[in-house]
């Protein structure tokens, strides 16, 4: 069969498309967003006619994923670990309806905060839902998994997710291909009220899910993806998840463990097998590539029954991502660090580009509130929190997707004027309209910033779901046409761009300014597809 | 044969380029490979790098391990220093010497290729002029490719097909740009190693 040589996030895209989905819906998120950009691409998936253009966020994308699956169809749905937040509603609500078609939801962890504000373990979403969980080691697994995935959501009628991390989502392999599968035909449930979550219906459909957890365990002590190798030494086990399994065989090169190992890679845990593992081995080192949930469980909270060592006594460094050296020191064996970095090597870290939009519309907002104290700007997620770092230090806070606005308010509420909420676009789409929708009904003294660059920037310049529509959104919600102001955010406007702020800035009521202008990058992208599309193919 | 390579530059320089080809010629030969690459914020103008991982033989690891990384290859000559830690001690650095400024606090450049040239086994090489004289500067990763390319344990004839196979589709002009960049590279390299 065909080998393709894939990042992981492209193995679960191609899997997909594989195992016959039907549609795929997401809010980009790094470090998942090349999943559904991956079926975006895919001339199978055109010929497919797959879904797959961006959702607003993650709800309406669960949500969506879910209505595809109540049809009968194979669904997926994608995001970052803090987009789980975001859907949890419909996330752990779908638990309980379960599935139709199968439908994997995935979720793409980022332990080391590489471009996140957390470093949350989704699999504990999963155990909070009582949701099957599936973890590859690499990007073979993760093509696999799917088709494993999909075909586990039809036969027990539940969701599934898929738990990634940032290393296997941007790491390529070769990944062997199977043939593909067709996409199911429409089929509605077979229970026209299992998706009815009226109490009544509710409580019986909990206490099914509730009954079935034993099940989930014994597939999961008779799955593939949970293995049990075997060890002469067993002085130690070791337990050991995802793709700590690799930086564990790195330091074996003949890839022969002393010990006995239990590779985890589906949940709920495999009780059988760890049973045995606990049983054969003195002490038991846990290695995850997250929060140390199956640590946690294992030792319980008086930690009064077998030795267990990992990230909670400090065998393991207790915060960010795993690596093979930090293996070898929880093993005992000697570190390999070479030279140190010399000492007129400085920290680069990331900043807006030469160009940028956002610089010009900083530089007007900083002149504008020069004569009051600092700390009155709420800003969000997007390139444009980039703007707290020097030189511009011109907002004071980054919480979640669509938070500045209603921070902002909250803040007005408590007398502080004037406040103002710097967000993007995409992310006022996002999550940032219902929250002007508040503050307009409280008529709060707010001055919004709504930085629009017609793309979803930060990701990679994905459609924006609000291209073209935000001043309509903003008078659909109530904002006084008079107070939503447009502005070029250009060096040779400065000075009126800072006029206007100052004018909105002093407006009692809510203001909505629009800088307007094309992020950079995506000109530059759609100049170079401009003039490739001209310059005529020469294979 | 098995080779650990550290990418290093700044977002948006094409390691991911240079990555793409020797990937290419690996596998052409029948060789495993992984490659972990940075996405997302760090894109944005910081430092990123990416660490390739050719063999024979199957590789477990994303990552490469403290002191195993034979070869450090660098479009950027303060960036060619933060992965140290990585590099085994016969390990060797390939590196440009024409920085890329673009925050306040840029130590001095000669400082920093002193401390560049104090390494046992660099190669330092003004990659803008010589991609410049091969055709554009758009081609300074190859050069640096080019540079790199006698310690990559592969016929210097698999980089030339990766090349004419990662740019086909931009037409022979493009190629043979990159051919030349790669062999300005090549040339610079052997120099270093007469001496």
């Amino acid at each position: 069969m065909q080998k393709l040589l894939l990042l992981g996030d492209e193995a679960i895209a191609q899997g997909a498309l594989d195992a016959g989905l039907s549609g795929i819906y997401a809010y980009p998120g790094t470090p998942s967003t090349e999943i559904t950009e991956y079926v975006q691409h895919s001339k199978q998936a055109q010929a497919g006619g797959i879904h797959s253009t961006w959702s607003t966020n993650e709800k309406t994308a669960m949500e969506a994923a879910l209505g595809m699956s109540y049809a009968g169809k194979r669904s997926m749905v994608c995001m970052k670990h803090v987009g789980l937040n975001v859907a949890a509603d419909p996330f752990v609500n779908s638990a309980i309806t379960g599935a139709n078609g199968g439908m994997i939801v995935v979720s793409a962890d980022d332990p080391s905060m590489h471009s996140s504000q957390n470093e949350q373990d989704s699999r504990f979403f999963g155990k909070f839902a009582m949701m099957p969980v599936l973890e590859p080691a690499n990007q073979q697994e993760a093509y696999d998994m799917v088709f494993y995935g999909f075909e586990f959501s039809e036969k027990y009628k539940t969701p599934v997710l898929m738990r990634i991390t940032t290393r296997l989502a941007h790491s390529r392999a070769g990944v062997v291909r199977r043939d593909p599968a067709k996409q199911n035909e429409l089929r509605m449930p077979s229970d026209l009220r299992q998706f009815v979550l009226l109490p009544a219906i509710a409580r019986k459909r909990y206490r099914k899910l509730l009954d079935i957890q034993s099940v989930f365990e014994q597939e999961s002590d008779a799955s593939a993806f949970n293995h049990y190798y075997e060890g002469a030494d067993k002085s130690r086990g070791i337990i050991v998840s995802g793709i700590g399994y690799n930086y564990l065989l790195e330091n074996y090169p003949d890839r022969n463990v002393p010990y006995p190992v239990l590779k985890i890679g589906q949940y709920p845990l495999p009780r059988k097998m760890m049973e045995k593992i606990c049983a054969e081995c003195k002490e038991i080192l846990v290695v995850e590539d997250g929060y140390p949930m199956i640590e946690e469980v294992l030792k319980g909270y008086l930690a009064k029954g077998i030795t267990v060592r990992g990230r909670l006594d400090g065998s393991i460094p207790r915060d960010g991502e795993l690596n093979p050296n930090i293996l070898a020191l929880a093993l005992g064996m000697k570190d390999t660090y070479g030279l140190p970095v010399p000492g007129i090597v400085v920290g680069r870290p990331p900043s807006l580009c030469a160009g940028c939009p956002h610089i010009d519309t900083y530089k007007a907002l900083n002149e504008a509130l020069q004569d009051l104290p600092k700390g009155r700007v709420f800003s969000d997620i997007g390139c444009y929190t980039l703007g707290a770092l020097k030189p511009y230090e011109a907002i004071n806070s980054c919480v979640d997707m669509g938070a500045s606005i209603t921070m902002a308010k909250g803040a007005a509420d408590a007398g502080m004027t004037p406040v103002v909420a710097v967000i993007g676009d995409s992310t006022f789409t996002h999550s940032g309209m219902t929250g002007l929708l508040d503050a307009v009904n409280d008529n709060a003294p707010v001055t919004v910033l709504i930085l629009d660059n017609a793309t979803t920037a930060m990701t990679g310049g994905q459609d924006s779901p609000a291209f073209g529509k935000i001043e309509e959104i903003c008078k659909g919600v109530g904002v006084n046409p008079d107070h939503i102001r447009i502005l070029k955010p250009l060096k040779k406007y400065h000075e009126e761009n800072v006029r206007i702020m100052l004018e909105e800035l002093a407006y009692p009521g809510v203001s909505v300014i629009i800088p307007r202008r094309e992020c950079i990058v995506a000109i530059d992208k759609r100049m170079r597809d401009k003039f490739k599309s001209k310059t005529p193919a020469n294979s | 044969m098995k080779r650990d390579i550290i990418l290093a530059g700044v977002g948006g320089q094409g390691i991911i380029s240079i990555a793409s080809i020797i990937g290419y010629a690996a596998l052409d030969q029948g060789m495993f490979l992984k490659q972990s690459e940075v996405h997302g914020m760090s894109q944005r103008g910081g430092d990123v790098q990416s660490n390739l991982r050719i063999s024979d033989n199957e590789i477990a690891s994303d990552l490469i391990p403290f002191g195993q990384a034979d070869l450090i290859i660098s479009v950027e000559p303060l960036e060619s220093l933060r992965y140290l830690p990585y590099l085994s001690t016969e390990g060797w650095v390939i590196t440009n010497n024409q920085p890329f400024i673009n925050i306040p606090d840029y130590p001095d450049v000669d400082l920093l290729l002193e401390e560049i040239h104090s390494l046992p086994n660099q190669i330092t090489l003004d990659a803008e002029s010589l991609a410049k004289e091969a055709g554009s500067t758009k081609g300074m990763n190859i050069v640096i490719l080019g540079a790199a390319s006698p310690f990559l344990g592969m016929a210097y004839e698999k980089l030339e097909n990766a090349i004419r196979f990662i740019f086909k589709k931009k037409g022979e002009d493009i190629i043979q740009m990159n051919l030349k960049a790669l062999k300005a590279g090549r040339d610079v390299a052997e120099q270093h190693m007469k001496q």
